[in-house]
């Protein structure tokens, strides 16, 4: 059963356009112009439950745009779409009970108090049941290893740990629905491990329908295997995600150890040389010429170790943005 | 407890907890509150000084020791009308995008922002209740001294009316921004015309008709003038009673037009800020 329905939906807003200097601020007083920016364009899909799908695209492709409209945030110029069977922006407290929207970069929590004062407003705000609370608290803060932080105020952590806790309280009610944007964005590695993981467990325990987007494709990669793509407010792709690479990259990656401390210096007859690092270097090569190429390699140097690799999952993805920008 | 009490209840709690955390900061601003009291002392014993402070003079009906103890009745009033913050946190939550939160939960913002101010006036009273005093104290020579209980009762309902319309009156300034996106020239505005429509600045019974029987139908009345009033006996149980009236009225206007402004803001809002 589709726990997220959408149908045609549009977003367009009006945007004041204000061209440069100042006779323009002063005759802006007078008369505006506006431009009407179409941010979402009758997109469609659906989402089962219990499916974590990456919702991908480049700046202002109508991500967040979608989310918001998922979330109730905004109303749609057109469109239908259902969460969990209620209409998002008639915004019910049944429906918002339900869901939860992450932000990366907004903050929920009470910034100058302890997380957990926060988090019993949640309990409030949502009526959880005390003993669940409680639960739901330990086995999170357990999981997100800050249990020793909650009783810091929150302006007193770093970026990484107050993103565990925002993480916290949008899932202590249990939320059947979960729309993160940029959960990682801003985070250092270490961090955006930790929540990738816990992400990725916590999801397939609950069996929450989550929908993700991120622009760090290791995000993506970790946690989603369905992947839609928007641009310009069209969605683009809509399928597994293992079929993005195939279908927006035409080419390969090889990665050779040469025997000796050198690499040689006709190699770039055998493809183009991505990276060199003597003795490794890293080709990118046609997917249908790989064979024929591994085939002359090894036939001619001693080569250590060799690997083949899709190409980047971020390139792919670059690659396929970049053209259809210069394609218009 | 109801669900919807225990939340109100937990709001107020949390947001008195965050009010005590800057404890400098909040008690410096405090007493600096009570500095334009001192220099509103002085200036009318300037203006009544050509025969004399203590002098029976009266202007419009009040002699020095009136203005006074208008002028300390009226910060009383202050004490619980004023809402610093309250317009532009909502217009800069609007703005940068952090009223989201509120949006998203299933929490009514005006209830919440309401709970909230409620906490930072517990906070305020709590703390300025010994200053209050003082000053009191030092003026009492120029205070009437208590009224009748009917009174007393009336100006303690003046003082909810003054938080209400207050209160009222700047979130629904706050919930313009949802078209307008700045309105800090509002506020200004706001702000000069208050303190001369409210009483603050001339008790509103100096003003003469028409235009003081037209001011004197306005909500900001209730800002400072009607408690002030209330305590200085210018008013018999029927106008009392009258004043009361109106002033819920106004509540009622008041909140029905945040009500609106807000249903209507969140239908235009386009949720700016990421």
């Amino acid at each position: 059963m589709a726990i997220i329905e959408v149908s045609q939906l549009a977003k367009h807003y009006r945007v004041y356009r204000k061209n440069a200097g100042w006779m323009a601020s002063i005759s802006g007083l007078f008369h505006r112009e506006y431009n009407t920016v179409r941010a979402v364009k009758e997109v469609g899909f659906q989402i089962e439950k219990g499916e974590m799908v990456a919702f991908l695209g480049p700046n202002g492709a109508g991500k967040t745009t979608t989310l918001k409209l998922l979330s109730g945030l905004i109303y749609p110029t057109s469109g239908t779409a259902t969460v969990l069977g209620y209409i998002p922006w008639q915004r019910s407290n049944a429906y918002r009970k339900r869901f939860s929207l992450v932000m990366g970069q907004k903050n929920q929590l009470w910034w100058d108090l302890p997380a957990q004062e926060s988090f019993i407003l949640h309990r409030e705000i949502y009526d959880i049941d005390h003993d669940a609370f409680q639960r739901r608290l330990d086995e999170l803060t357990e999981l997100l290893e800050v249990r020793q932080l909650v009783k810091q105020p929150v302006r007193e952590l770093s970026l990484g740990e107050r993103m565990r806790m925002e993480l916290i309280a949008s899932l202590l009610h249990s939320p059947e629905v979960l729309l993160l944007d940029e959960p990682t964005i801003g985070l250092d590695v270490v961090s955006q491990r930790k929540v990738q993981g816990f992400l990725r467990h916590y999801q397939s325990e609950q069996q929450m329908t989550v929908l993700l987007t991120s622009h760090y494709m290791k995000d993506v990669e970790a946690l989603c295997r369905r992947a839609i793509i928007i641009n310009e407010g069209e969605i683009k792709h809509d399928g597994p995600l293992a079929e993005i690479v195939d279908r927006f990259s035409s080419v390969k990656q090889i990665h050779l150890q040469f025997a000796g401390t050198e690499i040689p210096a006709d190699i770039d007859r055998y493809g183009k040389v991505l990276e060199q690092i003597p003795p490794r270097v890293k080709l990118e090569v046609p997917r249908q010429d790989i064979p024929k190429i591994l085939a002359a390699l090894l036939d001619r140097y001693c080569i250590e170790d060799v690997g083949v690799q899709d190409r980047p999952l971020e390139d792919a993805m670059a690659e396929f943005f970049s053209r259809k920008n210069s394609d218009q | 407890m109801t669900s919807s009490l225990r939340v109100k209840w937990c709001i107020l709690r949390t947001s008195i907890e965050e009010r005590l955390v800057y404890r400098a900061d909040f008690a410096f601003a405090t007493l600096v509150r009570f500095l334009p009291i001192v220099t509103q002392v002085f200036l009318w014993g300037a203006i009544y000084q050509t025969t004399g402070p203590r002098d029976p003079k009266l202007i419009n009906g009040y002699s020095y020791g009136d203005m006074v103890a208008y002028s300390l009745l009226v910060m009383v009033g202050r004490a619980f009308s004023s809402m610093p913050g309250l317009t532009t946190g909502i217009a800069r939550d609007i703005r940068d995008g952090a009223i989201k939160k509120f949006l998203v939960q299933p929490i009514d913002l005006l209830d919440y922002l309401f709970w909230h101010r409620v906490a930072h006036k517990l906070v305020y009273y709590a703390v300025a209740f010994l200053p209050f005093a003082f000053v009191f104290w030092l003026c009492r020579n120029y205070l009437h001294g208590w009224p009748d209980l009917t009174m007393f009762i009336g100006w303690l309902i003046s003082l909810i009316l003054a938080f209400l319309v207050g209160f009222l009156i700047e979130s629904l300034m706050g919930l313009i921004a949802f078209w307008f996106l700045e309105v800090s020239s509002l506020v200004f505005v706001y702000m000069l015309v208050s303190y001369f429509l409210s009483g603050h600045m001339l008790p509103l019974d100096w003003l003469p008709p028409p235009y003081g029987d037209a001011i004197r139908l306005l909500p900001f009345k209730y800002l400072a003038f009607v408690p002030a009033a209330i305590l200085l006996e210018k008013y018999n149980y029927q106008q009392l009673a009258v004043e009361l009236a109106q002033g819920f009225a106004w509540v009622v206007v008041l909140l029905l037009l945040n009500r609106v402004a807000l249903a209507r803001g969140i239908k235009r809002y386009s949720a700016f800020g990421g």
